[in-house]
C-alpha cells in the first residue's frame, strides 16, 4: 500500500475515500427514510397521549386516556375494536402457516423440475407483482354470489352455491385465500434459494446411505432450510398482522363487514384516524400493534432460529 | 461550473419576480371542495364560470378528484397541513364533528342572517342551527321518494301508471314483481327482484325517518338526545323491511351489483332512493321506463319522508385572512341564490334549497322531480352526530338479523344501545 499523504482528508487511503463517499451516499436514503418512516412512528407514539383531532386548532394532552379507551373497548361484548384484534390473529394463525406449507411444497417440486422450470417459477412469482387491489376486485367478482365463477363451478358439480364474501363465517377465509395465494410466490422464490443452497453432497451421502425421501427431508432439507423458515416466518407474521388492502377493496364499501367479520387492527386504525378523526385512539391502536408485532418477532427469533451441526 | 451557478442565480431571480408579480396582481384566489359526483362537478363548473365573470377579482380553485369514501380522508390529512378548501361542501349529519374540531367557522349576519334564513330557505335547512349559529349552508337539497320500472310494472301485469300509495300495496307489488330462476324461491335463484332495501343506501334513512312514524312511533326524543327506535313500532317497522328478504325473497343486496345499480340496469321493480339518482340515471341509463312517486304511506295515513343535503362551510383556513373569507362568502352568498339552486336543479336533479325556486310551479308539475318537491313540505332531517357511526349501527343490526338469524327487536336493542352511546359522548361534552 502507498504511504498516505500527510494533510487532513487526502491523508486517507483510496480504500477508505471510496467508503466514505459510499456512507455520503447512503445517507440520502437513510435521511428520507428517518423522515419519511421513522419520524412518523415516533411521532404516532406522541400522538397517542393526545385528544388528537386532525382537523382541530389544538390538541389537548390526555396522558393515558386513549389506551384506557382501548382497553374498555377490547373488555366489551362486542366492540369493532375488538373484532379487529381477533380476526387479527386469525388472519396471522390461519394464514401464515398454510402459506409457509404451500409454498415449501411448491418450492420442492419446482426444485425437482428440469423442463419448463423456468415458466412455472414465473407463473408462481406472477400474483406477487401484481396489483393487490387489482386482484382483490376480480377475486370479488369471482366470489360473486349469482354469477361468479366459483360458485358456477359448485353449480355445475350440483353442490350448493356458497355466499363467501356475504357470509359472516366464510368472510375471513375467502379473503385469506387470496392473500395466501398472491404471497405465496414470494415464499416459493425464498424456499427455492434456500434448496440451492443445500449442498449436494448430503444428498448424495443420503442416498448412499439408503435414507427414505422423508428421511431425507425431515434431517436434511428442513433442518437446512432453517434460515430461509425463520426469514418467511418473521416476515408473514408481520405481513398478516398488517393485513389491509386486501379487506378494504374486498368488503362493502371497505368496512371490513359483514358484522366486522374480516376488520383487522389496521383497517380500524384507518378509519378511526380518517374518518372518526380520532388520531389519538388510533395512534394508541398502532403503538399496541407495533408492541405485538416487536414481541412476537422477539420469540420467534428466539425459539427458531438454531445452529445446524 | 461558474456559467451553471451563474445561470442558476439568474432563474432564481426571475423566478422570484414572478411571484411578486403574482402576488401583486390583485387577483385573490381561494379553494373550494365537494366529493367527486359528475353531475355536481358540471354544475359547480357552470357556477364558478358565471362567478369569476361577475367577480375578476377572485379565481376558483375547484378541487372535486376525491371520491365520496375518501372525502373525509383527504381533508383530515389537508388541515394539519396548513392547505384544504375555503369552502368545503360536507353531508349535514357530519356538520357537528366539523365545528367541534373548530373547523368550520360560522356563516357571518352579512348576508347570511337569521331572517333571511328563516324566510328564504326550506325548512329543514332553517331548522339546522347549532350552538347558536348557522355554520352551513346549501345550494341544494334531497328527499327520498318511490322509483319504479314502468316496464316491469306492465310485464306483471300491473297498471304501469299506479304506483303503490301504501306500504301494504307496496309490498304486494314487490312480491308480484319478482322472478325466479329455475330453483324455485331462493335469494340466489332471483332473476328479477320486486325490492330489495339496500341499507348501504337510503334505507337507513327511510326506516328512521318514516317507516317508523307511519308505524306509530319515532327514532330519536324530540330534543335528539335519546334513540326510541328500539320500540314496538320500531320492531314492527323493523321487521317489515327485514322481511323482504328473509320471508318474502323480493331481492337482496347480494345479488348483481347491489340494488341502486340494479334499479338502474332495469332489473329491480321498486326503488326507494333520493332526488340525486334521477342524475345517476340519466348518466347511466336514459332509455330507463320509470316513474316517480311519493313514497307509499303506512298505517298511519300520513306522509313522511327524509330530507338531507350537502351543504356549504366556510373554514378556519379562509378566515384567517380578511382577503380569502371576504372571497369565500361572496362566493358562497353566490352558490346559494335561487337562480343557483334553479341550475342545481337542471343538472344534478338535486331540489333548490331556496323556497322560492323549490316551490316553483314548473318543478312541482315535473313528472320527476314534482313528487321529490312536494316531499320538502313534510320532510324530516335526522340530527346525526356522528352520520357515519350511527349509519353503521343500522346497517350491522341488519345484518345481525339477516346474516345472524337474530330476533328484529333484540338486534335493535342492540344497535339503540350503540347509538346511545354515541350520543351520551357527543352531548356530555358539551355540558
Amino acid at each position: 500500500m502507498s504511504k498516505p499523504k500527510r494533510n487532513g482528508f487526502f491523508r486517507w487511503t483510496v480504500a477508505r475515500r471510496k467508503v466514505l463517499w459510499a456512507y455520503i451516499f447512503l445517507a440520502i436514503p437513510i435521511v428520507f427514510f428517518a423522515y419519511i418512516r421513522i419520524y412518523p412512528a415516533f411521532f404516532a407514539f406522541q400522538m397517542s397521549l393526545y385528544d388528537y383531532n386532525p382537523l382541530a386548532a389544538e390538541q389537548p394532552y390526555v396522558g393515558m386516556e386513549n389506551y384506557e379507551d382501548l382497553w374498555k373497548e377490547l373488555n366489551k361484548r362486542r366492540s369493532v375494536t375488538k373484532a379487529s384484534f381477533q380476526n387479527t390473529v386469525n388472519y396471522v394463525l390461519l394464514g401464515v402457516p398454510v402459506q409457509l406449507c404451500l409454498a415449501l411444497a411448491v418450492a420442492l417440486m419446482l426444485n425437482e423440475i428440469r423442463f419448463l422450470s423456468t415458466p412455472y417459477r414465473i407463473l408462481f412469482f406472477l400474483p406477487y407483482v401484481t396489483s393487490t387491489i387489482a386482484i382483490a376486485w376480480v377475486f370479488r367478482m369471482l366470489y360473486q354470489p349469482q354469477f361468479g365463477f366459483f360458485n358456477v363451478m359448485l353449480q355445475l358439480l350440483s353442490l350448493p352455491q356458497q355466499p363467501f364474501l356475504n357470509s359472516p363465517q366464510q368472510a375471513l377465509p375467502s379473503i385469506l385465500a387470496l392473500v395466501v395465494w398472491q404471497g405465496m410466490g414470494f415464499s416459493v422464490i425464498i424456499f427455492l434459494a434456500g434448496l440451492k443452497q443445500i449442498p449436494r453432497t448430503y444428498y448424495e451421502a443420503a442416498e448412499v446411505d439408503g435414507a427414505s425421501r422423508w428421511h431425507t427431508f425431515r434431517y436434511i432439507t428442513l433442518p437446512l432450510l432453517n434460515p430461509s423458515i425463520v426469514f418467511l416466518l418473521v416476515l408473514q407474521t408481520i405481513s398478516f398482522l398488517r393485513m389491509f388492502a386486501p379487506v378494504v377493496a374486498m368488503t362493502v364499501q371497505g368496512q371490513g363487514g359483514p358484522l366486522d367479520a374480516t376488520t383487522t387492527v389496521v383497517l380500524r386504525v384507518y378509519r378511526e384516524a380518517f374518518q372518526s378523526f380520532n388520531m389519538g385512539y388510533a395512534s394508541a391502536m398502532t403503538v399496541v400493534l407495533f408492541v405485538v408485532i416487536l414481541i412476537v418477532t422477539i420469540i420467534q427469533l428466539r425459539f427458531t432460529t438454531r445452529s445446524i451441526n | 461550473m461558474r456559467k451553471l451557478l451563474a445561470i442558476f442565480a439568474v432563474a432564481v431571480i426571475v423566478m422570484s419576480l414572478g411571484a411578486v408579480a403574482l402576488a401583486q396582481d390583485d387577483v385573490v384566489e381561494i379553494e373550494y371542495w365537494q366529493y367527486n359526483f359528475g353531475a355536481r362537478i358540471e354544475a359547480m363548473d357552470m357556477l364558478i364560470e358565471q362567478f369569476e365573470a361577475e367577480n375578476p377579482g377572485i379565481k376558483i380553485v375547484h378541487n372535486s378528484d376525491i371520491p365520496w369514501a375518501d372525502f373525509t380522508t383527504e381533508i383530515a390529512a389537508s388541515a394539519p397541513a396548513g392547505v384544504g378548501p375555503d369552502v368545503v361542501t360536507l353531508f349535514y349529519g357530519w356538520i357537528p364533528a366539523y365545528v367541534d374540531a373548530g373547523y368550520l367557522v360560522p356563516l357571518p349576519e352579512e348576508p347570511f342572517s337569521e331572517e333571511y334564513i328563516l324566510e328564504n330557505f326550506v325548512p329543514m335547512v332553517a331548522n339546522a342551527k347549532f350552538e347558536g349559529s348557522y355554520w352551513a349552508i346549501p345550494t341544494a337539497v334531497r328527499s327520498l321518494a318511490l322509483f319504479w320500472n314502468k316496464d316491469i310494472f306492465a310485464e306483471a301485469g300491473l297498471d304501469p301508471e299506479s304506483p303503490p300509495q301504501t306500504l301494504e300495496e307496496f309490498q304486494e307489488i314487490a312480491l308480484a314483481t319478482t322472478q325466479y330462476g329455475d330453483g324455485g324461491q331462493d335469494v340466489l335463484n332471483i332473476t328479477q327482484q320486486g325490492f330489495t332495501p339496500t341499507m348501504q343506501g337510503q334505507i337507513h334513512h327511510w326506516f328512521r325517518e318514516v317507516l317508523i312514524r307511519q308505524f306509530g312511533g319515532q327514532s330519536y326524543s324530540d330534543d335528539g338526545r335519546t334513540v326510541m327506535y328500539n320500540s314496538e313500532a320500531g320492531c314492527e317497522a323493523f321487521r317489515w323491511v327485514t322481511e323482504f328478504e328473509l320471508e318474502h325473497v323480493t331481492g337482496s343486496f347480494d345479488l348483481m351489483d347491489g340494488a341502486t345499480n340494479a334499479f338502474v340496469n332495469g332489473d329491480v321493480a321498486l326503488h326507494v332512493d333520493g332526488s340525486f339518482r334521477v342524475g345517476t340515471i340519466r348518466g347511466n341509463n336514459p332509455d330507463l321506463n320509470y316513474g316517480v312517486a311519493e313514497l307509499p304511506v303506512g298505517p298511519s295515513g300520513e306522509n313522511h319522508t327524509f330530507g338531507s343535503y350537502w351543504t356549504h362551510g366556510l373554514t378556519r383556513r379562509a378566515a384567517s385572512d380578511p382577503a380569502r373569507i371576504e372571497a369565500a362568502i361572496k362566493f358562497l352568498e353566490f352558490i346559494t341564490t335561487p337562480e343557483a339552486g334553479a341550475l342545481w336543479v337542471s343538472i344534478v336533479g338535486e331540489l333548490p334549497a331556496q323556497l322560492e325556486s323549490a316551490s316553483d310551479e314548473m318543478l312541482l308539475a315535473d313528472p320527476i322531480l314534482g313528487p321529490f318537491s312536494a316531499g320538502l313540505e313534510y320532510a324530516s332531517a335526522t340530527f346525526f352526530v356522528d352520520e357515519r357511526a350511527q349509519r353503521q349501527v343500522l346497517l350491522d343490526a341488519y345484518d345481525f338479523v339477516r346474516l345472524g338469524g337474530m330476533d328484529v327487536c333484540d338486534a335493535l336493542d342492540e344497535a339503540a344501545a350503540l347509538e346511545q352511546e354515541l350520543l351520551d359522548d357527543f352531548w356530555s361534552e358539551r355540558e
